[in-house]
């Protein structure tokens, strides 16, 4: 057994919370496989691992969503055991989840008390939300709904939550995937001061950058089994990733000498009212992407990606059928099915619950898309044997890792699942492809196989739209970049012209000259 | 102390499959003390409940008759709520199945019309129902109008309707003024399987045909596979090509379709003539069946056998053991809050929360 005593850090401090030897198996799938680790106070600890590596099995095990097979948690040397939540929660351990639990129509204080005990009025609730939001500088208006809230203040809720708990562990995860860089600025500000009042962090991400930047201890795991602890201050990101990965990643490699042909996807003169009323109107949207590149579409979040995502595929019809022309047919007043008969194909942002089912197999979530133009169905019957082929055929060229054959969707990891979202798409060879935050909360071996992906369709003749928000993904892989701002869409830029600065400036609607627009556009950005 | 309901983190198949089961034995124990209460004993009311219909070749062909529009209904619920989307008129579409159906009966009553009319009857009991079922459905597509409020509040005009025609136009002038048509014609009738021995007629066995039909069309085609999926993730299904308007229609269609041929051939199976007594409530008594049947074809079969045992059962306890009939619908009622009360366990689990923590030790 381990000697659990005796173990301080280097500060002579003991331990606050330890995992030892945790193990999780999903019938014969083992998730976590004895996995030791120790969270010490005023420590931000980094749990790194791709997807399916076992970070999400780990943290739901330390806050009691999920009970080990084996192993124990100690909390400052006594062994526990976690019910639930609640008892996590009593005991001290409060988490931020990457999926935000919060009611659109109500305010924000309304939202926090109803995930509070009911052992104060609201009133007390108020102006304690209030204090701590000015104590921590995390600015929230308590009487602003939610829906008006960008999603860095969104977080910023959850965030408030869980510290009036006064927790002394706070497990955060994925935080920034979700952010801006200046958002994500001021969140490692807030937590580097909650280190400071001597709380224990569990930070997981897949940022090697911000892991350097910010974490004292790093722990790596991969394929369920811890790789290694270390002091990430003291690796560089290459020598992280090769530890997340046990490989070094492959380079991604733009198909030199890319030409371009005709136009594929004309988007001709498309605006287009929202059809929530928390939704971006669409203004006057044209571009073109051409068979053989690439084309990026940046913004900040809720600019109208969504409804023009939307638009694009079908799920919203335009006003008029020239708006959208796919293949030289005039597409706008056609559904989805119809647009992909032309030849598209679509990768929504949402892995779950819009681009698969989650309760459903994965054979099931093939003929999802598959059954418009993919021969899936005979007169109305399901082939059921091509649905199931569909998903071993996308397993073997994407290397998606799952337990069983034909798993329910919701069982995958993020990143997994999204390799065979795109995988399921690309692997129809489509000769338009729009997909929208390809590699969103994904790890960074499955990022490359997708953008490479990306890359090697664009080389074998198609068009790719590409809706992202991480400016270095379109950097990498669009020949020209686009920027929504409001519901409008610059002029594409030559992907050598669009730096940084460029870009930003777009972002922050230089080009419309609107006064304080940045600061609209924060507020106005939606999930 | 405090109970809470908790999410597990994974779902229990073995409470998916169980949960019927534990519903069915908690009404019994239920059902048992309320028996106990009422001065009877509860064990010979169980008996006579559940037990004594098993025994005797009439009665077992009794509760196949009961069941058969129970099943019929049932499985065409089944559809809507599997799509989200929700009938609660099948009574009314039962009704209107009924009246188109036996239209032609009353016309031909009398006639020398061949074996035609039997056929002819059913379709327009089918079309009936569905048109009936229909307009719910397009209150809701165009208007937006809630399908809940608009199937139900149908069912009462459904029912008015009926009872116009059988105290008026149709009335049967032989009839002693009863609000009731005159006996159908043999062709307009639907044949006893077994002559002589019981009242078990051929439209079981249609029953069993769209018991069959419907396991197919959701497992294997893709018509069944956009039912499921508007229900499981309506924003994957919009994603997929699938319209939810068009189920709305579909399933509103064939679900009040099913319920009219359960309608008319009630009508012209066991009751023989119509009047405003047709139904006894196998429009709202099939959702308990739907539910019961967890959405399942083969299931709401077995679940619209039991609640047929009840029905039977029920009968039986009126003669021997003096209990109005009221207590069957109590003993349905009681078996539709069971089932959906042990369906949160699928996805929750009862938690009693205490202020003070014995686990916890360390956080003292």
């Amino acid at each position: 057994m381990h000697d659990v005593s005796s173990k301080t850090n280097s500060a002579g401090t003991a331990p606050l919370l330890q995992a030892l030897g945790i193990t999780k198996l999903y019938g014969t799938f083992c998730a976590n496989d004895h996995i030791d680790l120790d969270l010490y106070p005023a420590e931000i600890h980094a749990l790194l691992g791709e997807n399916g590596a076992g970070k999400s099995t780990l943290v739901k095990v330390m806050y009691g969503l999920i009970q080990p097979t084996e192993g124990e948690l100690r909390w400052l040397g006594d062994k526990i055991v976690l019910a639930g939540p609640s008892e996590a929660r009593a005991l001290g351990i409060g988490m931020v989840f990457q999926h935000f639990s919060l009611f659109e129509n109500l305010t924000v204080a309304e939202n926090v008390a109803l995930g509070l005990a009911p052992t104060e009025s609201f009133k007390e609730i108020s102006e304690r939300l209030a204090e701590v939001a000015r104590v921590y500088g995390l600015p929230l208006e308590p009487g602003r709904e939610v829906w008006r809230l960008s999603v860095g203040e969104r977080q910023r809720i959850e965030i408030v939550r869980a510290l009036m708990q006064n927790p002394k562990l706070l497990i955060l995860d994925e935080p920034t995937a979700v952010l801006t860089p200046q958002e994500a600025d001021q969140l490692f500000i807030v937590l580097e001061r909650l280190k400071s009042e001597g709380r224990a962090i569990l930070y997981i991400s897949h940022k090697l950058e911000e892991v350097k930047r910010l974490c004292d201890t790093a722990t790596i795991l991969r394929g369920g089994k811890k790789v290694a602890t270390c002091n990430p201050r003291e690796e560089t990101a290459a020598s992280l990733a090769r530890m997340m990965v046990g490989a070094n990643i492959g380079e991604v490699k733009a198909a030199s000498g890319r030409s371009t042909t005709t136009p594929k996807l004309v988007i001709y003169k498309l605006s287009l009212e929202p059809d929530d009323p928390h939704g971006t109107r669409l203004v006057d949207i044209s571009l073109e992407v051409r068979g053989g590149e690439i084309v990026g579409i940046a913004g900040v979040a809720g600019n109208g990606q969504d409804e023009l995502f939307a638009a694009l595929s079908g799920e919203r019809l335009s006003p008029s059928d020239g708006a959208v022309v796919i293949e030289g047919e005039a597409a706008g007043l056609s559904g989805v099915t119809d647009r992909r008969r032309l030849g598209a194909a679509f990768v929504p942002e949402e892995r779950l619950g819009h681009g698969t089912a989650p309760r459903m197999k994965l054979s099931e979530n093939a003929l999802l898309t598959g059954h418009a133009a993919s021969g899936m169905v005979k007169r109305g019957f399901i082939d059921k044997p091509a649905t199931l082929a569909a998903v071993d055929k996308t397993t073997k060229v994407f290397d998606v890792r799952k337990a069983k054959r034909d798993p329910e969707a919701v069982s995958l990891s993020g990143g997994n699942l999204q390799k065979f979202v795109v995988g399921r798409e690309i692997l129809r060879e489509p000769r338009v492809l729009i997909v929208s935050q390809p590699t969103w909360g994904v790890d960074a071996g499955a990022a490359a196989t997708i953008r490479q992906a990306l890359i090697d369709l664009a080389a074998r003749g198609a068009a790719v739209l590409v809706v992202s928000q991480d400016l270095d993904e379109l950097a990498e892989i669009a020949d020209r970049i686009a920027v929504m701002f409001h519901g409008k869409l610059s002029a594409p830029l030559e992907a050598a012209q669009a730096t940084r600065e460029t870009l930003g400036l777009l972002m922050g609607g230089a080009d419309t000259g609107t006064p304080g627009g940045a600061e609209e556009a924060t507020h106005a950005a939606g999930p | 102390m405090q109970l809470a309901l908790e999410r597990r983190a994974e779902r229990s198949t073995f409470i998916a499959i169980a949960s019927p089961l534990i519903a069915i034995a908690l009404t019994i124990v239920t059902f048992a003390i309320l028996f106990a209460i009422l001065g009877k004993n509860p064990v010979e009311a169980l008996y006579v409940y559940f037990i004594e219909p098993l025994t005797d070749s009439f009665t077992l062909q009794e509760i196949a008759v009961k069941a058969t529009p129970l099943v019929m209904i049932a499985v065409g619920l089944a559809l809507c709520y599997i799509g989200n989307i929700w009938n609660i008129g099948a009574e009314g579409q039962f009704i209107a199945g009924a009246v188109c159906g036996s239209w032609l009966a009353v016309r031909t009553n009398g006639t020398d019309a061949g074996a035609w009319v039997l056929p002819a009857m059913l379709v327009l009991g089918a079309i009936g129902g569905a048109l009936y079922g229909l307009i719910p459905a397009l209150c809701r597509v165009y208007f937006g109008a809630s399908e809940i409020l608009t199937s139900l509040m149908l069912v009462y005009v459904a029912d008015l309707g009926m009872d116009y025609m059988v105290r008026g136009p149709w009335r049967d002038p032989a009839g002693l003024n009863f609000p009731t048509t005159a006996a159908f014609d043999p062709v307009a009738s639907v044949p006893i399987l077994f002559e002589g021995a019981g009242r078990l007629h051929a439209g079981s066995v249609v029953a069993l045909i769209v018991v069959m039909l419907v396991t197919v069309l959701l497992g294997r085609t893709i018509m069944g596979f956009e039912i499921r999926l508007v229900g499981a993730a309506p924003k994957a299904a919009r994603f997929s090509g699938f319209s939810t308007d068009n189920l709305v229609l579909f399933t509103f269609a064939v679900s009040g379709a099913l319920a009219g041929l359960a309608g008319i051939i009630e009508v012209a199976g066991p009751i023989g003539h119509l009047d405003p007594g047709v139904s006894s409530g196998y429009g709202f008594t099939a959702i308990i069946v739907a539910f019961l049947g967890r959405l399942n074809p083969i299931g709401i079969l077995i679940a619209g056998l039991f609640l047929a045992l009840t029905f039977i059962g029920g009968e039986g306890a009126q003669i021997s053991l003096k209990v109005p009939l009221d207590v069957t619908k109590v003993f349905q009622g009681i078996l539709l809050f069971y089932v959906l009360a042990c369906d949160s366990l699928i996805a929750y689990r009862i938690r009693i929360l205490r202020p003070i923590r014995k686990a916890s030790p360390a956080n003292a």
